[in-house]
């Protein structure tokens, strides 16, 4: 099987995989990083999304051969210890039923405030419209955007 | 707050915490002891052994850690949070301090550990509270016992007991030890609800760290040494099955262990989860039929049939229906029509097992832990006993991970693999192989007497597999002299279950939007129509009256308020009215709508709830919002259909969920009484298709009678 060099988290990994192996296996099942989620496998839910390159893209539709070209930030990497302004907003809100889409929605979350510091609602429904929360937290998220958005949450 | 898993067993367990040293010891068996609690020295002579396992009890360290064990399975309802709450108001612990730990299938200690019927915080709500005040009276005693003063002049404030007269205070911690020695009280106070500091609180969910931080373990993410991966191939239509299948290419795909062949499934075991799918991918199967492939536009037309037709044994029958129609001023008639739907929720099945002859281990998501382990032991010819069970935080379930399938599967190949598998499923097999909420249609009359009183109502209802498609008590069951329910049953080969407020989250719509419609024939406002027939069914009731009508009457007054029914809305906004009484909980919903190019936008939803005394504020409030915006979704988007045995919409680009920029603003608001806690993960659902459509009729004077709503389909 091919050699794939992956920065993820700004660590560097070589991984034996195949060359389509999505993103999202070889983060969970070769990595062990198992805070990104599978849900559809077609990109359709985010639950799986990751930062590539700064964006929001969904892990399990980017085969390994594409992943490794540009630098992979997981939920894991976003802080140590949950203090990014937008961990911090998902927990003062109280957002998460479940919890299993919320990785995802807060990585979009981040990606969103990277490039919109102060989103309107309508921003955050364009933004945050390709993650589900089969538990329908969405009002709960949006405050979250906003909250995360005033304590500086586009770092 | 830290939370952790307990891996140890219960000896090991008991073990470890007699060598600590000083150590109070609580567990609790809320039923079949009657809600008394038993020291560590009872629990340790408790015949089982080691798979005797630790659960719901209180464990207080000499290190001063206190940890709560949450021994119902959580899916997102937030009793890993509200149970151990009702534990730790009596224990009179300081929330911030304590650990929760999630407990595995214990049924020698529990009654319930299940995750449904919206039933954790009813059945547990004076047992675990007991459990932590039966603690605190033995700290307390051991503390005076210390001290050598009496008990009554003690108190407890956040895990410490205080002498009142001197100041004098001492630790749960400090007083483990002594207090384990006591003997256990049999009668105990419960607090009085104006003392809770906890209980009625905005509490989060004790999982937050570890969920916004990726640590946060669900089912999918068991990993363990020597693991296989496992991916199956299923039958593709229900009325299939297997015929004869090619493994070759399946064996050649790197990381590919092997292909083991389970009654009408093919299981193939890899090393990774995508060597396990490709590896399916590469079988080559022939499948034949085994029966007829059904179709929906099949059941539609059976369903139509029955609904012309009383049965021999109706649900319920009041009065004479019959006569109520001949005389009557005006009939109101409208059939309604359910999809499938399914659960869809978002962690996929999947389940680790590890069976060997003389021990089995099963670790994953299941809402159903008792009767996962009893379908293994069925199968596998094990005895309960040599079968744990452990629980898994769930990606959802809805209903779906009541069903023990896919955990059974799991053992089967487990048992056939001789290894430790974890089976995943893809979206497209959940969609396949659902369990979903019985499709099913539902024909109403109605009879308005000439004075415009209801006086005839009758359902005759048809659904797939559901035994009972209708719920006979609910409102305005009661209200009406001559009221009558007919329920038909249709044998399908597709499989069915309990989706999120099971039959209740389609008659409510079917219904509330008939009343709404009786209300505009009567020339009546619909909010002072349904007050009028729940004055009815509390004066002058008729057959069984399952709800409290002044309950009932509360939240649609306090919904009319918050959402200034009567009151004419901004331009272009519409209002619709809906309530419902069910697992115990009132609900009554406004909504606000617009409707542009047939779309429906929901602009914000106005939610009264009596649910009895709120346990956790915040969980309350996030289950009602989720209910509401679930609904929502269904109502607007959720159908599955089937074609020759097949679920047509096979993912997410084809079935939709609702998303971000559908959900509305919500105001939630709980009418405040200290009556028992009543369910809540179910009840905010209902109503709002009702809602919405009543809106709907409100913007387009167009009644809607299928789900999802189609505006350019309804006459």
């Amino acid at each position: 099987m091919p050699v794939f060099r992956l920065n993820v988290n700004n660590q560097s990994f070589t991984v034996n995989v195949e060359a389509d192996t999505p993103l999202l296996w070889v983060l969970r099942d070769e990595l062990n990083l198992r805070g990104t989620k599978f849900g559809c496998g077609i990109a359709q839910c985010g639950v799986c999304t990751v930062h590539f390159n700064g964006n929001a893209v969904r892990s399990c539709s980017i085969p390994v051969s594409v992943a490794e070209k540009g630098k992979i930030i997981t939920i894991e990497g976003l802080s140590k210890d949950g203090s990014h302004p937008v961990q911090r907003a998902w927990e003062e809100m109280d957002v998460p039923q479940c919890g299993y889409c919320q990785a995802g929605q807060i990585m979009s979350a981040v990606a969103l405030l990277s490039k919109k510091p102060k989103p309107s609602d309508a921003d955050i429904d364009a933004a945050m419209t390709g993650n589900i929360c089969r538990c329908a937290t969405y009002k709960r998220i949006r405050k979250a955007i906003h909250l995360a958005a005033e304590n500086g949450g586009n770092k | 707050m830290k939370t952790a898993n307990l891996k140890t067993s219960r000896r090991s367990f008991l073990k470890t915490t007699a060598l600590a040293g000083g150590a109070l010891l609580l567990g609790f068996d809320p039923f079949l002891s009657g809600g008394s609690v038993v020291s560590l020295k009872d629990l340790s002579t408790i015949p089982g052994g080691v798979s005797f396992q630790p659960n719901a009890f209180i464990r207080i360290g000499a290190d001063g850690i206190i940890t709560i064990m949450a021994p119902n399975p959580e899916i997102g309802q937030g009793v890993k949070t509200s149970l151990p709450l009702l534990v730790a108001e009596e224990l009179d612990v300081d929330w911030n301090t304590i650990q929760v730990e999630q407990a595995g299938l214990d049924t020698k200690n529990f009654n319930r550990q299940t995750a449904g019927g919206s039933g954790s915080i009813r059945s547990s709500w004076k047992s675990f509270r007991k459990a932590g005040a039966t603690a605190r009276k033995m700290l307390v005693e051991a503390a005076a016992g210390t001290w050598n003063v009496n008990a009554d002049e003690c108190y407890t404030e956040k895990g410490f007991v205080i002498h009142k007269p001197n100041g004098k205070k001492l630790s749960y911690g400090n007083l483990a030890e002594k207090a384990s020695q006591l003997k256990v009280p049999s009668d105990v106070n419960l607090k009085d609800p104006k003392e809770f500091n906890l209980i009625g609180k905005r509490i989060h969910n004790v999982d937050n760290r570890k969920i916004v931080t990726g640590k946060m373990d669900f089912g999918i993410d068991t990993k363990r040494e020597g693991m296989l991966y496992a991916m199956v191939a299923r039958p593709p239509a229900f009325g299939k099955k297997l015929k004869s299948f090619d493994d070759k290419g399946a064996l050649s795909v790197s990381g590919v262990k092997k292909v083991l062949q389970a009654g009408n499934k093919i299981a193939v075991l890899a090393t990774s989860t995508w060597s396990a799918k490709k590896g399916r991918d590469a079988l080559k199967i022939e499948w034949e039929d085994d029966g007829k492939l059904e179709n929906t536009t099949d059941h539609l037309e059976a369903f139509a049939k029955l609904v012309t037709q009383k049965t021999d044994k109706p649900k319920r029958n009041d009065g004479d229906v019959d006569s109520a129609f001949p005389n009557a001023a005006k009939v109101i008639e409208r059939t309604f029509v359910a999809p499938f739907l399914p659960h869809a929720p978002m962690e996929p099945m999947n389940f680790y097992a590890d069976v060997h002859d003389d021990a089995v281990e099963l670790y994953g998501p299941t809402q159903t832990p008792s009767r996962t382990r009893s379908d293994v032991s069925r199968l596998l010819k094990i005895p309960e006993e040599k079968i744990t069970v452990g629980l898994s935080r769930m990606g959802g379930g809805f209903g779906r991970r009541l069903q023990s399938d896919y955990a059974v599967e799991a053992a089967e190949i487990s048992s056939l693999a001789k290894a430790p598998v974890q089976v995943m499923w893809t979206r497209e097999d959940d969609m396949q192989a659902g369990f979903y909420r019985p499709a099913g249609m539902y024909s109403y009359k109605a009879a308005l007497g000439k004075d415009n009183q209801l006086i005839g109502w009758h359902l005759k209802a048809a659904a797939i597999n559901s035994g009972n498609a209708s719920r006979e008590n609910s409102f305005p069951a009661g209200a009406v002299p001559n009221f009558r329910i007919d329920s038909h049953n249709l044998e399908s080969k597709v499989t069915v279950g309990a989706w999120r407020a099971p039959t209740h989250n389609f008659i409510a719509f079917a219904e509330e939007s008939l009343l709404d419609e009786i209300a505009h024939a009567a020339g009546k406002d619909p909010v002072a129509f349904r007050l009028e027939l729940l004055d009815k069914a509390k004066t002058s009731p008729t057959g069984t009256v399952e709800y409290d009508p002044e309950r009932y009457k509360t939240v649609i007054k306090t919904a009319a308020e918050m959402g200034n029914w009567g009151k004419k809305a901004d331009n272009g906004i519409y209002k619709g009215f809906g309530a419902h009484f069910s697992f115990g909980s009132y609900v009554a919903q406004v909504a606000e709508i617009s409707v542009k190019d047939n779309k429906i936008k929901v602009h914000k939803v106005f939610c009264a709830v009596d649910c009895g005394q709120v346990v956790n504020l915040s969980g309350a409030e996030t289950q009602v919002e989720g209910g509401i915006i679930d609904g929502l979704g269904v109502a607007l988007y959720g159908k599955l259909t089937i074609e020759n045995g097949q679920a047509v919409q096979k993912n997410f680009n084809a079935y939709n969920l609702i998303r971000i920029s559908d959900a509305p603003d919500i105001e939630v608001k709980f009418i405040e009484n200290n009556i028992d806690p009543m369910g809540l993960g179910e009840p905010g659902l209902p109503p709002i298709a009702p809602a919405v459509c009543n809106a709907i009729f409100a913007a387009t004077g167009k009644r809607i009678t299928k789900l999802p709503i189609n505006l350019a389909s309804e006459g």
